[in-house]
């Protein structure tokens, strides 16, 4: 918007006074963040463990402060144990579900929301209720959430063809095929949110733990989630677009390359019965940085050590500011994801127990001094604002949540790499910096919001090298998986890449698990 | 001739129209301008006898000079208004200029014509086109040009309509000027330019839609990061609109206000010392509020700082809210509600809840369960709440629903309604932490609307009004906003 000021001067024949309000198409400076990356592949790489010259006692030894390691500390705490401490390499604890904060709002590095829980997550409504973000309970025990945290409508809205359009799945000029398909992939995701095995399992459940493993259910694993739809003749395009969105954005994949089983677990899991409205979403401005500050509460954590050497009996070897050090521990949890855990625990080197596949991702913190004018008559700002045409996944507001509409934000801009291989990928981005990824994310931007660039005061990248584990094809209910959780020895693993899925619940799950092996 | 003459009287209607629109007082404000106006041409016509040289060259000149300054009258004292402190000075400074300039025309014209024409013919001819040309601007100006182009556009438009006199004076007056002729044609294609750019920028003062669709003239407009503000003028005083939606109109809001304040401020055990007023950034409430001398302070929260800047500067508006901003009891912030009530603590005797209609998702989130839960929050254990809730009438699932979010946030209530001309049927919800009895008896002020009876009677719902079955609107599922928009829908 012109300020009156600049209005009179364009008025006053200043053409040149307009010109002089400074370079507008530059690029926006800011810093690009690498989460862990030096230090542990310094730490790593050499492949030599080094030997320390003094060794301390440890209960339990927590090796990783993402939520696996904090979950498995706050189980532990729970249940009574006082010596268990979380060995973070980085500054900060929380991995990829961390957030920040500015003087204007908190916000996400990462992942930002968990489906709210249902009857059976404990463990998850004791946390949230520690949060006082529990209202209460419906008749049948589910939980009801905090109405400040569940998501505010409108919750999605999707660029195309030149406006917003409200909801992910575009419904504007959808013909009669497209919702006779639409129509059967609910029924579809419908039957198998009310399927249930000789147990009673739920053939997907949030975590997966409690879900079935039944042969009909993990047939699906051997198919793509797109093979999947075509078998069922679901062609339409707005379905097959919704189809692939949700795999980029859970799983960093396509549908092409997603397991059908994974595509189904997305819908269904979080749909407790056919006919049921999805459980709804979550939300703290900053993201899940909430939950991982209300885990690290009662934990005691450890800055700056990287373990670079385990052994079955509980003997670390680990690598700080001040050198080596040794730690001998009653029993150790590794919650790091599982290729770290290959090279780091001695029984597992030269296994292939991880050698799974992980996505890259960079996520862009765009600080706005105000807000880009909406035009038209497009649906309004919504807290996931998706561009259709676009590889990146759009942006989540991060002052949504909290009801504040107007001034200054941050939007979170996502951007996963799909289709590329991660290792390639790594590579080429070793160049870019951060003046191409602000570029890149202003212009994505643009797309929408023609003058969001003079309103960008900066902007902040995070490169995730090996952002979340993916569920390809084959990986998510392969026996590999399953051996990947059992303990060695004294170690205990924990970690959301042992369920095949990036997902705070699953990384809690794992983490309970653990404590729970640790104190039986 | 006669274009000159309809220019030359359009200019003093605008500056008298925007004196009174915006400085109030029309009587005062169209006196002053006239009595200026004229004055000013009589000092033109005086100066006109030091002008010598070439006249027909004096006479282009001073039209574009008519041209320029009385062009962008209009449209620059709508920009100082907002800004500038003495806005009168700017204002007389505009129509003694353009009196001075209009008053050297005559005069020149008739020396230019001196000698083609016979004395007699001369003076009948040139008065006559004068005065005939007055009653053509009188006529075109609230019957065309302010109805069809608004202020801002007519001031422009004339300006164009002087320089296009200028230039066609540059083909009938090519002999006179001589070498000049050249140099003056393109001076006065210039301004033309200039001004038609005017025009067609214009949009920044107010649109061509906002002139056609506001009954009456829009004299002022502006436009926030947070909304549209728009102040219109006519025959039954000033409303006020914010993004098009009419917020009050001066002639009866004192019904809508007063029913929405005395009521709350009765129904608290004690007299209410603190007081609480979310939105309402005319002003209004608050000038209702301060009528109770008990009490003390007067918390008001409105988002956006123009909003309350103009109720307190925009002189119609400061004197209907009796100047209420600059009294000593009163604390002005600027934030949004819902996120000010999250982040503040305090408990308040009254809480006025006065918002724009939840046309929209920003509001919606202010009529939410979670939203009340707040205010409930803040609101004493002996005082009540009170919030405005759309019409029962047109908007019978909208009212309903926030009478039941209001219950579903454990407040007691009891929802009233009002008939407010401008309005039709308004509704409004009274509230309560606990179980009470509407009031009955009205606070000892001299109201123009309240009185027992009718306050007794506000509490009644007519059959086309009683309660529907409706969904609480929570922050997931904004349930009012597509209720309100469906229902308002019916009635555009």
């Amino acid at each position: 918007m012109t300020t009156r000021r600049e209005f009179v001067a364009m008025l006053l024949g200043a053409p040149f006074a307009y010109a002089c309000r400074g370079p507008e198409r530059a690029t926006p400076t800011g810093t690009l963040l690498e989460p862990g990356m030096a230090r542990a592949h310094a730490a790593i790489r050499d492949g030599v463990v080094p030997v320390p010259a003094t060794w301390r006692e440890v209960g339990v030894a927590i090796i990783g402060g993402g939520v696996a390691g904090l979950a498995a500390a706050w189980e532990l705490r729970r249940r009574g144990v006082t010596d268990a401490i979380v060995f973070e390499l980085d500054d900060v604890t929380g991995g990829t579900a961390r957030g920040g904060a500015s003087i204007v709002t908190p916000y996400p590095w990462g992942a930002h929301y968990i489906v709210a829980p249902q009857a059976e997550q404990t463990e998850l409504t004791a946390l949230l209720g520690e949060m006082g973000a529990i209202e209460g309970h419906t008749g049948d025990g589910t939980p009801v959430v905090d109405e400040a945290l569940r998501c505010r409508e409108p919750e999605e809205r999707v660029w195309h063809l030149g406006r917003w359009w409200e909801g992910l799945y575009l419904d504007a000029g959808a013909n009669a095929e497209d919702h006779a398909h639409l129509t059967a992939f609910r029924r579809e995701v419908d039957r198998w949110s009310g399927w249930r095995d000789g147990q009673g399992r739920r053939a997907f459940s949030i975590p997966r733990s409690r879900g079935s493993d039944d042969p009909e259910v993990t047939a699906l694993d051997r198919i793509s989630f797109a093979t999947w739809l075509d078998q069922r003749k679901l062609t339409s395009p707005r379905l097959r677009w919704l189809a692939d969105y949700a795999c980029r954005d859970d799983y960093a994949l396509t549908a092409a390359t997603t397991s059908a089983w994974a595509g189904l677990f997305y819908f269904a899991a979080r749909q407790r019965g056919p006919g049921i409205a999805a459980q709804t979403v979550i939300t703290w401005p900053n993201g899940n940085g909430a939950l991982v500050a209300q885990l690290a509460k009662s934990a005691t954590i450890e800055h700056g050590l990287a373990a670079v050497d385990i052994t079955d009996a509980g003997a670390i070897i680990a690598v700080g500011p001040q050198g080596p050090i040794g730690i001998r521990a009653r029993s150790v949890i590794v919650a790091t994801p599982s290729f770290v855990a290959n090279r780091i625990v001695a029984s597992r080197r030269g296994t292939s127990l991880g050698t799974a596949d992980y996505g890259a991702w960079v996520v862009a913190n765009v600080h706005l001094r105000e807000r880009p004018i909406e035009r038209g008559h497009g649906a309004p700002p919504a807290w996931d604002n998706v561009f259709r045409d676009s590889p990146s996944l759009g942006y989540v507001c991060a002052t949504h949540q909290r009801g504040r509409d107007r001034g200054p934000t941050v939007w979170t801009w996502y951007y996963p790499f799909s289709d590329a291989d991660p290792t390639a990928v790594r590579k080429r981005l070793a160049g870019a910096g951060h003046g191409e990824w602000a570029e890149t994310v202003v212009t994505d931007l643009e797309r929408a919001h023609p003058d969001v660039r003079r309103l960008v005061d900066h902007i902040d990248v995070a490169f995730w090298g090996h952002g979340m584990i993916r569920p390809r094809v084959g990986a998510t209910c392969s026996p590999e998986r399953i051996a990947r959780l059992a303990p060695h020895g004294r170690v205990h693993f924990a970690h959301t890449d042992l369920s095949g899925l990036a997902l705070f619940e699953e990384a809690f799950d794992h983490g309970l698990r653990a404590a729970r092996e640790v104190l039986a | 001739m006669f274009v000159v003459a309809i220019c030359g009287l359009v200019y003093e209607l605008l500056a008298g129209t925007l004196g009174s629109y915006l400085l109030g007082d029309s009587v005062t404000q169209f006196s002053l301008v006239i009595g200026l106006y004229l004055s000013a041409m009589g000092v033109g016509a005086w100066l006109s006898r030091r002008l010598d040289g070439n006249l027909a060259r004096r006479f282009l000149e001073i039209e574009l000079a008519v041209a320029v300054v009385g062009g962008v009258s209009a449209p620059v004292l709508f920009l100082s208004f907002g800004t500038v402190v003495h806005f009168q000075a700017v204002l007389l400074g505009f129509v003694a200029a353009i009196g001075v300039l209009v008053g050297l025309e005559l005069p020149i014209l008739m020396r230019l014509l001196e000698g083609q024409v016979e004395f007699k013919d001369l003076i009948s001819r040139v008065l006559t086109f004068d005065y005939i040309g007055a009653l053509a601007a009188s006529l075109m100006f609230p019957l065309v040009l302010v109805p069809k182009l608004g202020l801002v556009r007519s001031s422009l438009a004339m300006g164009c309509a002087n320089a296009g006199v200028a230039l066609w004076g540059t083909w009938l007056l090519r002999e006179r000027l001589g070498k000049s002729v050249v140099g003056m044609r393109i001076r006065a294609v210039l301004v033309l330019l200039g001004l038609a750019t005017g025009v067609a920028m214009a949009d920044y003062f107010t649109t061509w839609a906002e002139d056609e669709m506001y009954a009456d003239p829009v004299v002022f407009t502006e436009t926030t990061p947070y909304q549209r503000i728009v102040v219109t003028r006519g025959r039954a005083g000033f409303q006020l609109f914010l993004n098009g939606n009419l917020q009050f109109s001066s002639a009866d809001e004192y019904r809508y206000h007063e029913a929405l304040v005395h009521p709350a401020m009765a129904a608290a055990d004690a007299p209410p010392k603190k007081v609480l007023i979310l939105g309402g950034g005319d002003g209004l409430a608050l000038r209702e509020v301060l009528e109770h001398h008990e009490v003390e302070a007067v918390t008001l929260v409105d988002l956006d700082p123009a909003m309350t800047n103009l109720s307190k500067r925009f002189p119609p508006l400061a004197e209907l809210n009796h100047h209420s901003f600059s009294d000593p009891r009163v604390t002005v912030i600027n934030d949004d509600a819902m996120v000010w009530l999250d982040q503040h603590p305090g408990i308040w005797d009254t809480i006025i809840v006065d918002f724009p209609d939840p046309n929209t998702f920003a509001l919606g989130k202010l009529y939410t369960r979670l939203f009340y839960k707040r205010v409930a929050a803040h609101l004493s254990p002996a005082g009540a709440a009170v919030v405005q809730a759309t019409s029962p009438l047109f908007a019978r699932k909208s009212y309903w629903c926030i009478v039941e979010t209001m219950r579903a946030a454990g407040l007691s209530v009891h929802p009233y309604q009002v008939t407010v001309p401008a309005f039709g049927v308004w509704g409004y919800v009274l509230a309560r932490r606990g179980s009470f009895d509407p009031p009955t008896k009205t606070p000892p002020l001299k109201l123009r609307f309240l009185n027992d009876e009718a306050l007794v009677a506000m509490f009644d719902f007519p059959v086309d009004m009683k309660p529907v079955p409706v969904e609480i609107n929570q922050l997931d599922n904004q349930a009012l906003v597509r209720y309100y928009e469906r229902e308002w829908r019916k009635w555009e």
